[in-house]
Formats: structure tokens, C-alpha cells, sequence
């Protein structure tokens, strides 16, 4: 498995940057000590999450600049307050780009990209009907590709081009799929919906492998309403017009 | 103008492709806490003590127990049986016990794990038969909800002289409903301003009534509004009044207002699904192929409280002797409670096999009776109102829900028809007990037929009015429809119109003696599968599915056409994918990779056809659709197996496991 390889390289090189920050600090405090080494086990849950997740390089870089804040407040709140119990309110800064737009947020690091879109941005389009990667509903693009942001951490897509179901249209002139949703009727109940358009999005731009069709390309968007039949006339009707 | 028979486009369509449309989680409202319920673990049992643990400032929360109940601490529905909060007793393994709501949701969470409960276990029984047998007690003197008997000819003497007798026990598991969104709502209640709830749900006079006796409020100090709903099948029929009414004395506590929205593990485990169920038929045929008589013994598993299973009870008590016609029948039926939590309606199924008086293979007819079993329309009295507008605009005034079928748009189609003015000229209130009136809840394929035509008169007053004043003359534009609004209004300062439910002539119904007519009109359909069994996986795969059905008039062809597909997707999850596993009584697979339901991936082209036969007292002619498709996939399906692999399977879901078993008996 790739990521275990991964996993035990980002480990050294976090305790690298563990003994350094020990170092600077001349290795003078035991509380600070206590808490690294404590800090270990989660550290190492966390950073495990995030390579299964997909995260790569980016999670890795997101845990050392976290490792970086989060010693950097422990120092802090280690002078203000006696108490030994750490507040777990770190954040670090990001730039989120969502339709155009840019968003400079301090986010604590386990914010998920949707969570991030939906309470930070004010684009409550993309949905949560999971929060597992299952459902498919929190479908965004992410330069151009689909994913669940649901299953991505905000701050691995630090600068990169989000797309929402509030970005696909050119104003008032709607997207093509949505033209092609509403007149196939792919949609009832509208919760899936956001997420089978964006999905739908990035299947136009990546293509169905040889030897698979529409369906097995969205099955990834569950629609309970059962509108498939409506959902694949869609596509089909516009991936036709494309081709 | 047409409108009726024209796929008009739908009313709340671009709101929706657009990520417009807002659902109650895109809500926010100012100083907002976030709610949490805490459970019990066990199914049954007595509560010893709660204490709150951990390194959590718990002077920041707001706590609620039964002790905090305003009014009566139950959730008024058919019965008062159910509790809001468990005071002593738990009677299953979701039971809500405590509420909590603080504004940080994480923190939330991680105090509703160290609420400690300790909890005196007392004996649970989680089957039909322990309930039937009476191993405990543990609702009412016999653990029945409710029992029906159906008698017609004289079943006893057909046996002696019947060529054939067949015999079968076929048996049903429970399915979530899994609407996309889960269960949601936001309240604001206060002893001076009373309760407002604003969730996802399919009957708004549900909760509105529920509320009434959770706080002891007089009627207009309690509001409830729908806000667009992501799906219902059934599964927000009964339970938003319970979340409505957490979510409220939570706000009535605090003074400041809350939202629950509970995530997917929660609302699989704790909410309701279909009622499992155990049929046993014994028919006898004679040699040339006729009915001679059907003896049928039908029993649901109701979940530990009675909820709505009496009403699920006697659908398919009404039900179980399928589309034909026999003299002679005996019909027993039983609603029995478990120490699960409690099941609620879905979109009704009825799994009646018949491949053995059939011969067709993959094959199924059947009938859904349209609108509320018995004398149910009777005494919801349901009211719709049409308002005029001095710029010549009609609204609907009905509490009706639009949850994905199509509501909005097919009463917007019945309304510009009866008034002969265009689509467009006609908007759909929302859902909002303090300004529509009660409409009846929106369920059991009624909201077409029954509600439909209650739009359809309420609009045709709003002519007679103009009409009447001289206003509006026979053939009639849409501007001279407009003209005639503004003279009233100006005269007159509003136009309206009500109408309330009258039973069609000849449709009677005796509770007493259980017998007469059940529905105003029943939609009609045969349904033809093709499946492959992978002989090495043992998954059955729906290659091509027909379902041909007579719904009288067809509103609107391509929504008509979404909720066939649609039930039919569903029924092919129930009969195929779709596994409830039960541990004492709670669901354990209550995700989406463990319960599976139907992906784009597994279901095939369905092919969907209509007759079209206007019943004479339906809006234009149109009878109830939304239920029917799901009485008929699984018989259909199953009957295609059967055609393919020789085993007769005669419960579901049928998974690949059971498909081996039953070939393996059969060929060792």
C-alpha cells in the first residue's frame, strides 16, 4: 500500500520538525515535552486519516504548519494560564477559492471542505446527506475534477479552484445539464441534485472508461428518488451535443 | 389554455438545479443553538440515574428531561402511547431520554457521550413470534396494537371441494426510507410567543397537533412551516413531530433557537422504517383455473409503540387479497409491538406472490386503493383554499407538501385548467399552518385525487365569485380574468374560496363491521421483470422492467412517469439489496456502505406505460400514483427468479446468500 510507505517517511520528518521546536525552544520545558510526546498518538491518527483520505503531500504540509501553530499557542497558553488542559481551537490560515471567489479563513485543520463551503462561504448549494463519502450529494470540482468535499479537509485545497452548483451557471444563463436536468426531469426531491449536476460536471470533462456507460460513471450519486432514468437521458442529451 | 396531459416545467425545478432551493441544514437564524438527543443503549428497561461526566463545562448547556415538559409528555398521533422523553421507563434502544443544545455543535457531541446512563435491563423481545407468544408483555394486556378480520362466503367449505390448495409464508423485511436529507428542524418557543418550528416533513398538521399537546397551547400560538423537503417515502409522515417537538422545548428552555438536524447513523438507527411482516395464504383453485377461496393470516411488527401501524395494518389487511375476485375469504391481520423503535409508514408495498395461480413468469398484478384507508377522508374533513390576486394571480392554500412527486406543479396544472388561465399565472403557497388550511397530511397516494380536487373546486369558486358579481362573463381571457380580480378586490378588499372534502356518492364505509368502500377509486398495474442470476455470485440483476398501470387521467406525463420509476427503483432495492440487521432490537448497519440501496448502476430502463380511464370524481379525471409502483416490483421480481433458477423464494430482501441456500435445498 502506497500510503504506508508515505505515512512512515511524513512520521520522520515530523519528529524531525518535533526535535527542532524542541531545540529552538532549548529544550528547556518539561510541560512541552509531556505534551509532544502526548500529542503523538493523535497526531499520527490524524496524519494516517488523511493519506487513506487521499490527502498526499498537501495533508502532510497542512500537519506541520498545524504542528508549527499548534506549539507556537501551547507555548502561549502555557505563559497565560496555568491550567494543563489545551484548548483545541488551533486554526491555520487558508485561502479558499469558490466560484471566482477567494476566501481567507482560519480554519482548525479537521474542517472539511464542505463544511468550510457551506458555513464560511455562505454556499449552502452543495449538500450533506452522509458526511461518509456514501451519497455523492456534496459533489464539488476541484480544478476541474469531482470530488466528495465531504471526505476532503479544507485545508488541502488551500488555492485551489472550487467549483459549486452556485458557479456552474454564466449568470443567469443556466448550464447545460441544468437545462438538461429540469427538462428530463432528473431530479425530484432536489438534495441529490447539486451533487449529480457537479458530478455530472466532471464525468462531461473526464469521459466514461471504454466498456462503461453513463450509469456506472454516476454511480457514485445516490438518488433515492430513483430519478436515474431522467439523470442519464440528461447526460447522455448533453454529452451527444459535446460529442 | 391546456395544461392537464402537458409536461409543464416543474414549479420549484430551477431553484434546485441552481443550489437555490433551501433546506432546513442552510438555514441559520440568530444566536442559534444546535440540539442533541441522548438515548438510552437498551431496549428495555427503567432509568437509575443520569450523570453528566468529563471535562465538559456543563453550565453552558442547556439540559432538558421529561421533567421540563410544559404539557403532556406524549406524541399525539392515533394513540398517546409514545413519550418525547423517557420519565422511567425505556421501551427501546433509541428512546430519547435527555436533550441537549449549546451553540458549538462539536462540543455538542462530545458531551452527548458523557451523558452516563445507568439503566435497570428488563426482558426485551425483538420477533413476531416471542410478541405473538406472549414471552412478555410489553405493551397494553396482549402486545396487540391492532387487529382486523375480514369475512366474505364461507371460507371452511371450500377446502373439501377444491382441486388445488396452495399454501404459502412469505415474509417481508423493514426498509428505510433513506431520503437524502435527513430529519430537521428549527424552533422557536417561548411561554409569550409560543412555538414556531420550520423542518422537513410531509404533514405540517402533524406536528402542529403533536405541539398543541406537548405545550398545552391554544392552536394559533403554535406555527408550523415546511421548508423544502429532500425526499419523505413515508419515513417524515410521524417522526418530525417528535424532533419538532425536541427541538422546541429545547428553544422553550434556553430562550434562544435551536436546530437539530440529525446526521445519517442517527436517523437510520432512530427513526422509522417499513414494518417488517409474515403473511401466511392458503387458496383454493379449482381445476379450470378459478378463485375459490383465500384464507390469510397478515402480521406486522409495529416497533415498541403504536404510531401510525393500525392505519398500515388495515391497507393491508384491505390489500391482501389482491386484485381478484373470489367468493369465499377470511382475512385476519395483526399489529404486534417489539422492543425496536417504532416503525412508520413508507410508501405502502404489498408483496403478494402469484406466480402459482399465474402462469406467467416475472410477472405481477395488483391494486393501491388512492386516498386514506376507510372512513380516513371522512374524518380529516380536509379544507383547500384558492386565493385571487388583484393583478389577476391565483394561490394555493393547502398544506399539502411538495417533497419531490410534484405537489407545486400538478395542483398549479389543475387550477390554470379548471380556471382556463395559464401555468404560469398560478403560485403554490408554502406549507405554513398559520396561513394554509388543513389540507390532511400528504400521504397514501391521496394528494393528487383527494387534495387535487379540493383545488380544483376551491379555484372553480373563485370564478362562481366573479361570476356571481357580474364580474366575469362565460368565455373569458386571461386579462378579463384579471380585470374581474382587481373590480372585486377593489369592492370587496380579498378573494377566496374553500373547499372542504365531501365523500363521492356511493362511497360508504362501516368501521364497526370493517366492510364497504375502502377507497374512493384504486389505480390498477402489471408489472413485468427480466432478471439474471450470476450463477457463481448468486446477485440477481434487473435486466428490463415493464410497468403498465391505469391512474386515471395522467396530470403531468413526465413527473407521472418519475414516481413509477422512482417506486419502482425503491421496490427493486427492497426486493434485492436492502437488509435491515437487527442486534437487540437497533439496526447495526445504519450507514450507506452497509445498507445498500439502488445506484444508477443497478437499475435498468424502466419502461413505463399508462391507460389512461378518468374517474369521474378526481381532478380531471385523475386518480393516486405515488404508492402503487412499490406493491409490485417485488412479487414481479421474485416470480422472475423463480422463472430462471426454479426456487421459490418467499421472503425479502432476497440476498445472494439466501438465493444459495434455496438452489442448494432444492438440487441436494
Amino acid at each position: 500500500m502506497g500510503w504506508e510507505t508515505e505515512y512512515e517517511g511524513f512520521l520522520a520528518m515530523l519528529d524531525e520538525a518535533d526535535s527542532e521546536l524542541l531545540a529552538t525552544e532549548g529544550a528547556g520545558s518539561e510541560e512541552i515535552k509531556a505534551f509532544l510526546s502526548e500529542d503523538g498518538e493523535a497526531r499520527r491518527r490524524f496524519l494516517k486519516q488523511a493519506l487513506i483520505a487521499g490527502g498526499g503531500v498537501a495533508a502532510a504540509n497542512l500537519l506541520l504548519s498545524y504542528r508549527l501553530n499548534l506549539f507556537a499557542q501551547t507555548v502561549e497558553s502555557m505563559a497565560s494560564r496555568s491550567s494543563s488542559t489545551v484548548e483545541s481551537a488551533v486554526t491555520i490560515p487558508i485561502t479558499l477559492r469558490v466560484n471566482g471567489k477567494t476566501h481567507a479563513l482560519n480554519l482548525e485543520p479537521q474542517v472539511t471542505l464542505l463544511d468550510a463551503i457551506r458555513e464560511r462561504t455562505g454556499l449552502t448549494g452543495s449538500k450533506k446527506g452522509c458526511d461518509r463519502g456514501q451519497c455523492g450529494a456534496c459533489t464539488v470540482l476541484a480544478d476541474g475534477h469531482r470530488i466528495n468535499s465531504c471526505l476532503a479537509l479544507a485545508a488541502a485545497y488551500d488555492g485551489v479552484e472550487i467549483t459549486t452548483i452556485e458557479g456552474l451557471a454564466n449568470g443567469d444563463q443556466l448550464h447545460p445539464l441544468q437545462e438538461a436536468f429540469i427538462k428530463h426531469d432528473g431530479f425530484q426531491c432536489g438534495y441529490c441534485t447539486p451533487g449529480q449536476i457537479m458530478s455530472a460536471a466532471g464525468l462531461l470533462k473526464e469521459g466514461c472508461p471504454t466498456g462503461m456507460g453513463v450509469r456506472e460513471c454516476m454511480s457514485g450519486n445516490i438518488c433515492r428518488c430513483g430519478a436515474y432514468n431522467g439523470i442519464v437521458a440528461a447526460i447522455e442529451e448533453v454529452r451527444g451535443r459535446q460529442a | 389554455m391546456q395544461t392537464i396531459g402537458r409536461p409543464v416545467p416543474r414549479k420549484e425545478g430551477r431553484d434546485k438545479v441552481t443550489g437555490q432551493a433551501r433546506y432546513v441544514d442552510d438555514l441559520i437564524f440568530p444566536e442559534m443553538l444546535y440540539g442533541a438527543t441522548v438515548r438510552s443503549a437498551v431496549a428495555r428497561g427503567r432509568i437509575k440515574k443520569i450523570s453528566f461526566e468529563g471535562n465538559i463545562p456543563w453550565d453552558e448547556f442547556t439540559i432538558v428531561t421529561a421533567k421540563d415538559i410544559p404539557g403532556e409528555n406524549c406524541v399525539a398521533l392515533i394513540l398517546l402511547d409514545q413519550p418525547y422523553l423517557a420519565d422511567e421507563f425505556i421501551n427501546h434502544p433509541e428512546e430519547p431520554i435527555l436533550l441537549l443544545a449549546h451553540p458549538d455543535k462539536h462540543l455538542l457531541e462530545e458531551a452527548r457521550r458523557n451523558v452516563q446512563l445507568e439503566i435497570e435491563p428488563l426482558p426485551a423481545i425483538f420477533t413476531l413470534e416471542d410478541s405473538l407468544n406472549r414471552k412478555e408483555i410489553i405493551w397494553g394486556e396482549d402486545n396487540l396494537f391492532k387487529s382486523y378480520k375480514v369475512e366474505k362466503g364461507n371460507v371452511d367449505e371450500v377446502w373439501q371441494s377444491a382441486d388445488f390448495i396452495i399454501e404459502g409464508e412469505y415474509e417481508t423485511g423493514a426498509q428505510e426510507q433513506l431520503y437524502i436529507e435527513n430529519n430537521g428542524v428549527i424552533a422557536i418557543a417561548s411561554p409569550e410567543d409560543g412555538v414556531t418550528v420550520w423542518g422537513s416533513m410531509q404533514c405540517p398538521y402533524y406536528v402542529h397537533k403533536a405541539l398543541l399537546k406537548l405545550f398545552g397551547l391554544p392552536e394559533d400560538k403554535i406555527r408550523v412551516v415546511q421548508v423544502e423537503t429532500g425526499g419523505g417515502f413515508g419515513g417524515k409522515e410521524e417522526y418530525p413531530s417528535m424532533i419538532a417537538g425536541h427541538a422546541a422545548l429545547l428553544s422553550w428552555k434556553s430562550g434562544r433557537p435551536v436546530k437539530i438536524v440529525y446526521d445519517r447513523a442517527e436517523d437510520m438507527a432512530s427513526t422509522t422504517k417499513r414494518h417488517p411482516s409474515w403473511t401466511k395464504h392458503r387458496t383454493a383453485v379449482s381445476r379450470d383455473g378459478k378463485l375459490l377461496g383465500m384464507e390469510i393470516d397478515f402480521v406486522i411488527d409495529g416497533g415498541a409503540y403504536a404510531t401510525l401501524s393500525a392505519v398500515v395494518l388495515s391497507r393491508g389487511t384491505i390489500h391482501a387479497a389482491g386484485p381478484y375476485s373470489c367468493p369465499n375469504v377470511r382475512i385476519k391481520s395483526r399489529a404486534v409491538a417489539t422492543n425496536a423503535p417504532p416503525h412508520g409508514e413508507e410508501r405502502f408495498a404489498e408483496s403478494n406472490k402469484t406466480s402459482r395461480q399465474k402462469k406467467g413468469m416475472g410477472f405481477a398484478s395488483f391494486m393501491h386503493g388512492a386516498g386514506f384507508t376507510g372512513s380516513g377522508e371522512k374524518y380529516l374533513e380536509s379544507v383547500v383554499g384558492a386565493e385571487a390576486t388583484a393583478d389577476g394571480r391565483v394561490r394555493i392554500l393547502a398544506a399539502s407538501t411538495e417533497i419531490g412527486q410534484g405537489t407545486n406543479t400538478i395542483f398549479a396544472q389543475i387550477a390554470a385548467e379548471a380556471l382556463r388561465l395559464d401555468y404560469d399565472s398560478i403560485e403554490v403557497a408554502k406549507p405554513d399552518t398559520g396561513a394554509v388550511p388543513n389540507s390532511g397530511p400528504t400521504v397514501a397516494s391521496r394528494t393528487c385525487m383527494i387534495v387535487g380536487k379540493l383545488v380544483e373546486s376551491a379555484v372553480l369558486g373563485l370564478k362562481q365569485t366573479l361570476s356571481g358579481s357580474g364580474l366575469l362573463k362565460e368565455n373569458y381571457t386571461q386579462e378579463d380574468f384579471r380585470q374581474a380580480c382587481r373590480s372585486y378586490i377593489e369592492q370587496h378588499g380579498a378573494l377566496k374560496s374553500y373547499s372542504k372534502y365531501k365523500a363521492p356518492p356511493g362511497i360508504n364505509w362501516d368501521d364497526e363491521k370493517y366492510e364497504g368502500d375502502a377507497y374512493g377509486a384504486y389505480a390498477w398495474a402489471v408489472y413485468v421483470a427480466e432478471v439474471t442470476i450470476d450463477t457463481v455470485t448468486y446477485e440477481a440483476r434487473v435486466d428490463d422492467f415493464v410497468a403498465v398501470q391505469e391512474v386515471g387521467k395522467v396530470i403531468h406525463p413526465i413527473l407521472a412517469a418519475g414516481q413509477i420509476e422512482g417506486g419502482v427503483a425503491q421496490a427493486i432495492g427492497y426486493t434485492l439489496f436492502e437488509n435491515v440487521v437487527w442486534k437487540d432490537g437497533r439496526m447495526i448497519n445504519n450507514q450507506m456502505t452497509n445498507y445498500i440501496i439502488p445506484t444508477a448502476a443497478d437499475i435498468p430502463p424502466i419502461r413505463v406505460f399508462f391507460e389512461e380511464n378518468p374517474y369521474a370524481y378526481g381532478p380531471a379525471g385523475a386518480k393516486g400514483i405515488g404508492e402503487l409502483p412499490m406493491d409490485g416490483a417485488a412479487p414481479a421480481i421474485l416470480n422472475a427468479i423463480e422463472n430462471a433458477t426454479g426456487a421459490s423464494i418467499n421472503h425479502i430482501p432476497l440476498m445472494p446468500e439466501s438465493l444459495i441456500e434455496a438452489l442448494g435445498g432444492e438440487s441436494g
